[in-house]
């Protein structure tokens, strides 16, 4: 039986735009529109986009780095933005976040040891001594030597950066772990050694990823469940498996064609090409009607009117599309 | 086929505060007459730096050996009255970064009318560009041709994007501006240096698209960089896989995805994750310095197949099958050691 451990309902988050000398507010970025899912325990479950489609800020959101403009994320039971603080410091303890670029995340002026660290002292976990062997352990379980522990940010190479990134983000032994595309700054070579580090810590302390990432190389390796987002919006949920054999949505078939293989035995799985005109359009005027509807090749008259809602059609199979 | 660009142990290192980095070790290739060829490898191999080498696109302090010839005559050596002429007219550049290549400040209009008129002049004084700047018919007549370059590389609307200025595109489309610049001059050898890299898949897969149709249907002779080895697949005839400066295999590019030879380029396919889910394994260590680079082979450090001559003596780029080239001492003469 499978639990759910994260569930987000509704979320929307615009940014808005200022302007003028007064800074009045002349436009919304509509970075998430009203988005839904839920995560279940021990799976990971990817979120696929373009640049711009908002798969970060849904990340941000679940972290609490942003606020959403409406919406509700239940964790485990408990509301994230309906709890008194104190309570909610303690479920946010399980929530943690790996971010994108290494070499931005980490702290230049500190050392390893008080980067990975940090989670410790604010929480104020055991004593200066327990909280050194604590760091010890988290650096040896990523697969760097001690010696790394005295080492400033600089004089890490990509692979080692992320190493220390994912050392502090298991820091207090979360159960959820936001991964903001970890390996896309990273060289082939070093991305596969960081893939198969996050699959063992992931056997080995039952974690539960949300993968967020642009590469579907890597969703089709890593992740069980896959949603694909566009402009904000959540156009098809579904298995990594179903998805990949069976894509329903115009722009997950593009996606999926769009991908660049090297192997024959890969091509053939891959659906037929289908090719887009144009490109993402800003999310600052999101056309009406279904936001993919300009560049879709299946277009109807319906679909710059209506925007279609997320619908099962097969078992755990979600698509927002007419032509369903 | 007739060779068109021959590269013969170039050598490119710099004086930096450390020592001496010896970047680029010797490499040797060819590019032949219409043949589209893939230049692969990671962050920091120095992809980049030899073609930047080739258009003389370095700061001074570099420190160059070795020879280039274009159509039998020597890059390195030439004056540069002549080599002004050559670069944009004859060989071309798409670069890397769409965002940061295009003037912000002039529409594209303005830039490609430049590129037109001043291309292969060395230096223009005031009276040179107003001759040529006012002269209305040579701009109308460029204009008319920057419009029809437009078109060819599928961009909707080439009037709207002629009066835009850069922040005006997207990504994609200032990618297109840039490849039409490049190919406004009908250049025999185009060089792209990861032109689709900054840009989304399903924007690549466009612009892929359109670079390849070109390449086919003008028969260009082109040097496409890439460290995206399934992009290289789709657009080049042979690949070369480059290594901390040295060239370590080249192939054609169905037989080395077949049949890969050299250990690294065995581990670079294997790390690559794959959508027929095989296991993916990195290859262990890092990219060496190139202050002090490992003695012998450069991969030796890294390799699971090295030997005793391995930390020696290094490997010649030598041929095993007809067309296919390696430089590691698994392999000598035709034979797997």
């Amino acid at each position: 039986m499978k639990t759910v451990l994260l569930n987000v309902e509704n979320l929307k988050k615009y940014f808005p735009i200022l302007g003028g000398i007064f800074g009045k507010v002349i436009g919304y970025v509509k970075a998430v529109d009203d988005i839904s899912f839920s995560i279940y325990e021990g799976e990971t479950f990817a979120l696929v986009g373009e640049s711009g489609s908002g798969k970060t800020t849904v990340g941000k959101i679940i972290v609490g780095i942003y606020k959403p403009d409406s919406g509700k994320i239940i964790f485990n039971g408990y509301d994230l933005f309906n709890t008194n603080k104190k309570f909610l410091k303690k479920i946010k303890m399980n929530i943690s976040m790996v971010f994108q670029d290494p070499a931005s995340s980490l702290n230049p002026r500190k050392r390893v040891i008080d980067i990975v660290m940090t989670p410790l002292n604010i929480y104020k976990i055991g004593s200066k001594q327990d909280r050194i062997k604590r760091v010890r352990e988290l650096i040896n379980l990523v697969e760097l030597t001690d010696e790394y522990l005295y080492k400033y940010p600089y004089s890490l190479s990509g692979g080692q950066k992320q190493r220390v990134a994912i050392a502090r983000a298991l820091a207090l032994n979360p159960r959820f772990i936001v991964l903001d595309e970890p390996t896309s700054a990273l060289d082939v070579s070093v991305q596969a050694k960081i893939l198969k580090l996050l699959i063992r810590l992931q056997k080995m302390y039952k974690l539960t990823y949300m993968l967020i990432t642009h590469d579907l190389s890597i969703v089709r390796n890593v992740a069980d469940r896959v949603a694909v987002m566009y402009l904000g919006n959540i156009v098809e949920i579904a298995s990594t498996e179903e998805l990949f054999h069976n894509p329903l949505h115009p722009y997950t078939r593009a996606l999926l064609s769009s991908i660049p293989v090297i192997t024959n035995e890969e091509a053939e799985l891959l659906p037929e090409k289908v090719e887009l005109k144009g490109e993402i359009p800003s999310p600052v005027d999101v056309p009406s009607g279904c936001p993919f509807h300009p560049r879709c090749y299946a277009r109807t008259d319906i679909c710059d009117k209506n925007k279609p809602a997320l619908k099962e059609l097969r078992k755990e199979h979600f698509v927002a599309c007419h032509l369903f | 086929m007739k060779p068109l660009l021959r590269v013969q142990n170039l050598k490119v290192g710099f004086s930096i505060f450390d020592g001496f980095m010896k970047v680029l070790d010797g490499i040797s290739f060819t590019v032949f007459e219409g043949e589209p060829v893939g230049l692969v490898g990671e962050t920091g191999c120095g992809k980049s730096l030899t073609v930047k080498t080739m258009l003389r696109m370095l700061p001074s302090t570099a420190h160059i050996s070795g020879r280039i010839f274009f159509k039998g005559e020597e890059l390195l050596s030439m004056d540069e009255d002549r080599f002004y002429r050559l670069r944009g007219n004859e060989i071309a550049y798409i670069p890397q970064e769409p965002m940061n290549s295009l003037n912000p400040v002039f529409t594209i209009k303005e830039q490609m009318i430049d590129h037109m008129l001043f291309k292969g002049l060395r230096k223009v004084g005031w009276n040179k560009y107003y001759s040529l700047r006012k002269n209305k018919e040579r701009i109308n007549k460029a204009l008319e041709k920057a419009k029809e370059m437009l078109e060819k590389v599928q961009i909707p609307d080439p009037a709207r994007v002629l009066d835009s200025y850069p922040y005006q595109l997207s990504g994609g489309m200032r990618q297109r501006v840039l490849i039409a610049m490049a190919l406004l001059a009908s250049p025999s050898l185009l060089i792209a240096d990861e032109p689709t890299t900054a840009l989304d898949v399903t924007t690549q897969a466009q612009i892929v698209k359109l670079l390849k149709e070109r390449i086919f249907n003008e028969r260009l002779a082109t040097i496409y960089i890439t460290h995206n080895l399934g992009i290289a697949r789709q657009v080049a005839r042979r690949i070369l896989v480059m290594y901390a400066g040295n060239i370590v295999e080249s192939a054609f590019t169905e037989e080395l995805f077949r049949e890969p030879l050299h250990p690294y380029t065995r581990g670079l396919l294997d790390a690559i994750p794959k959508l027929t889910k095989e296991e993916v394994e990195g290859i262990p260590g890092r990219i060496p310095d190139y202050v002090n680079p490992p003695s012998g082979c450069r991969f030796h450090p890294r390799c699971p197949y090295r030997m005793n001559v391995c930390s020696k003596v290094k490997p010649e780029l030598t041929e095993v099958k007809s067309g296919h080239y390696v430089s590691c001492h698994l392999y000598e003469k035709g034979k797997r050691v």
